[in-house]
């Protein structure tokens, strides 16, 4: 080795002296935080009303951002690519809406949601099309099929909301039934979170999605098929969406077009306050729910205290941009 | 032209870090000349002139400006000085128009509430007439990129400026574009505005300058009258080093292999390069040089399957080596390592092991398609240990390291999947002395190892030091092809920038072979 290289060695390692301890890391996850900020409204809302530590409410709050929970998997997914997607309340409604339909014209309810399924991933996979082969972004794009998919519900409905009382029991068992104590609706939801945040913290391919929302670029001078990715995650978001939707409607034994409005806004909002980066790159299945989970204990909150519902949304507005300027601060000191 | 001294810098000093990039520079700029400045890419000119436009504070020295010491704080304090630069990069806003462009600084200035289009537009055409009859209501992005030079040249012009420095400001225009603007230098220098013209064409310093200085490694090795020198003196003193022992020692006779592990033929993309043929052989380094520009980099990516358009034949150790998408390049073994690192060569936020790994998971995954962290993160020590990686931790991001470590990531990513060829593109820029003589020494030792070596570089001293064979690439066609003793900066400048407006010093084709 010549005399050059030989000095560097000695060199003290500039700048990569961290502390790497596990406490360390722990404390500098964004999920400890959002625990331990989620623990702290416990303490103080189980003092300020009797009803809010009780199994009835616990479940209340659960069963509200359970299915909406399945939405914010995929929305996370997809911010993690570098994606973005407005239109997840109105394919939650159209899969609901269009398996309604076909139920109504007769279909087996199994299959008609399976098509419904289909047919939501498809309006992902018709986005992800835009986005990758046409080189559309994908707030543009999503806006557009955010207003489609909403029309093609009105278009089904008349505008109507559909009522599906002939359901068979065991599709109701969906949304409606429970597990011993536990609703099967929860079930689901803790399924969908613990594979999809096994997958994306240990899977191969989904590796690839944290490469190419990190950096798209240095993603395709690895050899990866970005396009591909980006493909996938949309339409796996949309599909998501599709799924959800089908469990609205066991839940509420109907199919009503005008359902989710506004859905994308509260599922990017507990993404992000769950840590996942608008620029891609960044995010967990499991900050992304406690994003959700934290919402959700809010506005249970603000209502047992019986606080207006409109001072309900500037609250929830202002948590999300504590969130977010709490990231950038972060950003900023560690950029040196 | 007088003698007067319109602009004086003594013992000016600037360093990067561990880069010295001027050391005690000393440069004076008379009443209306042209004065050239000559020298290799990173010899500190653009860093004078960045100081002299205010870009950039210098750590020590003074800059007197019509005899009066002078703070130059910003590009803004600089115009007000009467001091304009036109950069080599395009610098308009491609959406708005011609007219808007070249007054933009007027027009952030400006007190009034409204816009006077027709007012704007006129003047435009005043500051434009003298150029070329560009519309000044089209949007800037509309124009070919000469015509938006000549828009930057017009901006500089408005802003009344009495010093003019034009940084390579016919790389992008044609012949007689070219000749339009050297007439225009010259009507500007009878006017008494001081021109400072940075270029890399011979030619042209000695058609249309007055004097010439010249700098390497951060000094100004000299100046003198363009008309009292000859090309060799400038190029002499533009090269003129002796290269260290920083270099490994090259391929002897006997490590020669037979047969070529690449042969590229006929290669062309129809825009940045045509008809480009070479061979790689095993075990060989063998060099790209060229100005920035001629088609380096887009010749190595094409080859990968990085850059869109290209054909031509290639065979890769006697099979044919269709041109396909990168990911097929990598499963073949020949790999790319980007000259933008930060931009595109790492995921700055990502830990190292992820960024080892990104190339070829296949290697760090269970057979369930999971990640194995203990895979991992033995792979990235195991490659962090060969190229002296210094880390804290293998999970730190790669942010976290210096430039010169953050390379070796990116080279220890290539080296995961055991390539046959690798190709890479400006592999020490930015890099300390120490981490680019141990990147070197890497590449060696790879080289030996079998694994066919392309590098491109702008350092003339790293090709000669580095590489057993260089390539001379000149406006996307290879010019010539140097090896053993004939593989001096001299020829490499002269075969890399010397057009057909004026033949070459020394008789010979426009591609040559020398020994």
């Amino acid at each position: 080795m010549s005399d050059a290289a030989h000095q560097v060695r000695d060199e003290p390692v500039a700048r990569t002296a961290r502390p790497g301890s596990p406490l360390g890391r722990l404390v500098r996850e964004r999920e400890t935080g959002l625990v331990l900020i989620i623990l702290l409204l416990f303490v103080v809302m189980s003092f300020a009303s009797p009803y809010f530590l009780t199994w009835e409410n616990m479940r209340a709050m659960t069963m509200a951002f359970a299915v909406e929970g399945i939405v914010v998997v995929g929305m996370t997914i997809l911010l993690i690519s570098g994606g973005i997607d407005l239109s997840v309340g109105s394919v939650v409604a159209f899969a609901m809406v269009l398996a309604g339909w076909l139920f109504l014209q007769g279909v087996d309810p199994w299959l008609a949601s399976a098509l419904a399924i289909i047919a939501s991933a498809g309006i992902g996979a018709a986005m992800g099309l835009c986005v990758t082969r046409i080189g559309l972004h994908h707030f543009i794009v999503s806006l557009a099929f955010m207003v489609i998919a909403r029309g093609a519900c009105l278009l089904f409905t008349g505008g109507r909301p559909l009522g599906l009382f002939t359901l068979p029991p065991a599709f109701k068992f969906i949304g409606q039934g429970s597990i011993g104590v536990i609703p099967f609706v929860i079930i689901i939801f803790v399924v969908f979170v613990v594979v999809f945040d096994f997958l994306l913290r240990r899977s191969t391919a989904f590796r690839k999605i944290f490469y190419t929302g990190s950096n798209e670029k240095a993603a395709a001078y690895s050899g990866i098929r970005t396009k591909r990715v980006i493909f996938f995650t949309t339409t796996l978001c949309s599909t998501l969406a599709g799924f959800a939707g089908i469990i609205y409607m066991a839940r509420f034994g109907s199919a009503q077009p005008t359902f989710g409005i506004g859905m994308e806004l509260n599922v990017i909002a507990a993404a992000v306050i769950g840590g996942a980066s608008l620029s891609g790159g960044q995010g967990t299945i499991f900050g992304a729910i406690l994003g959700a989970v934290l919402l959700s204990v809010v506005s249970s909150s603000l209502a047992l205290l019986d606080v207006s519902v409109y001072w309900q949304d500037i609250i929830r507005g202002s948590i999300l941009l504590a969130a977010v300027s709490f990231d950038h601060y972060l950003h900023r000191h560690k950029a040196r | 032209m007088s003698d007067e001294i319109v602009l004086k810098i003594t013992n000016v000093s600037k360093s990067f870090g561990a880069i010295q990039a001027l050391r005690g520079v000393d440069f004076e700029l008379r009443h209306g000349e042209v004065h050239a400045i000559a020298g290799e890419n990173g010899a500190g000119k653009s860093t004078l002139m960045n100081i002299i436009d205010g870009i950039l504070r210098p750590d020590s020295g003074e800059i007197i400006l019509n005899g009066q010491p002078v703070e130059i704080t910003s590009p803004a304090r600089a115009q007000e000085l009467g001091i304009g630069f036109v950069h080599q990069e395009i610098a308009l806003c491609p959406d708005v128009t011609v007219a808007e462009n070249i007054f933009m600084a007027e027009i952030n200035k400006s007190r009034k509430w409204l816009m006077s289009y027709p007012d704007l537009f006129a003047r435009a055409r005043v500051a434009l007439s003298q150029l070329s009859p560009i519309d000044p209501a089209v949007l800037v992005k509309t124009l070919s990129i000469s015509n938006q030079q000549l828009v930057e040249i017009a901006k500089a012009l408005t802003l009344d400026c009495r010093i003019l420095i034009l940084d390579e400001p016919t790389a992008a225009l044609t012949e007689r574009e070219a000749r339009v603007l050297f007439g225009i230098m010259r009507q500007l220098a009878a006017r008494g505005i001081s021109i400072i013209y940075i270029s890399h064409r011979l030619v042209e310093i000695f058609d249309n300058c007055d004097r010439v200085s010249i700098f390497r490694d951060g000094r100004r090795v000299a100046t003198a009258e363009v008309a009292s020198v000859t090309p060799d003196y400038i190029v002499n003193n533009m090269v003129g080093r002796v290269i260290g022992k920083l270099y490994p020692p090259k391929q002897s006779e006997a490590e020669r292999l037979p047969g070529a592990l690449l042969e590229v033929r006929n290669l062309t993309d129809g825009r940045r390069f045509r008809d480009v043929s070479f061979a790689l052989k095993r075990g060989e380094i063998l060099g790209l040089a060229g100005l920035i520009g001629a088609g380096r980099s887009e010749i190595v990516k094409g080859i990968c399957g990085l850059h869109e358009g290209t054909s031509g034949e290639i065979t890769l150790d006697g099979k044919r080596f269709p041109i396909r998408s990168y990911r097929d390049s990598i499963d073949d073994g020949v790999v790319y390592l980007s000259e933008d690192r930060k931009g595109d060569g790492v995921f700055l936020d990502l830990s190292i092991a992820a960024n080892v790994a990104a190339i070829d998971l296949r290697q760090v995954s269970t057979p369930w398609g999971t990640i194995d962290s203990e895979k991992e993160a033995e792979q990235a020590n195991r490659f962090g240990d060969r190229l002296g990686l210094k880390r804290g931790s293998i999970r730190d991001p790669v942010s976290s390291l210096s430039g010169g470590n953050q390379q070796k990531v990116a080279i220890a990513k290539m080296l995961s999947v055991n390539p046959r060829v690798i190709f890479l593109d400006e592999p020490t820029r930015g890099v300390d002395v120490g981490a680019k003589a141990e990147i070197h020494r890497i590449l060696r030792d790879l080289a030996r190892s079998g694994v066919g070596i392309v590098v491109v570089s702008s350092e003339l001293p790293e090709l000669i030091g580095l590489c057993d064979r260089v390539l001379v690439v000149r406006e996307g066609e290879i010019s010539g092809t140097l090896e053993g003793d004939a593989l001096t900066e001299e020829n490499i400048m002269r075969l890399a920038s010397f057009t057909e407006r004026a033949g070459p010093p020394s008789p010979g084709s426009p591609s040559e072979t020398l020994h």
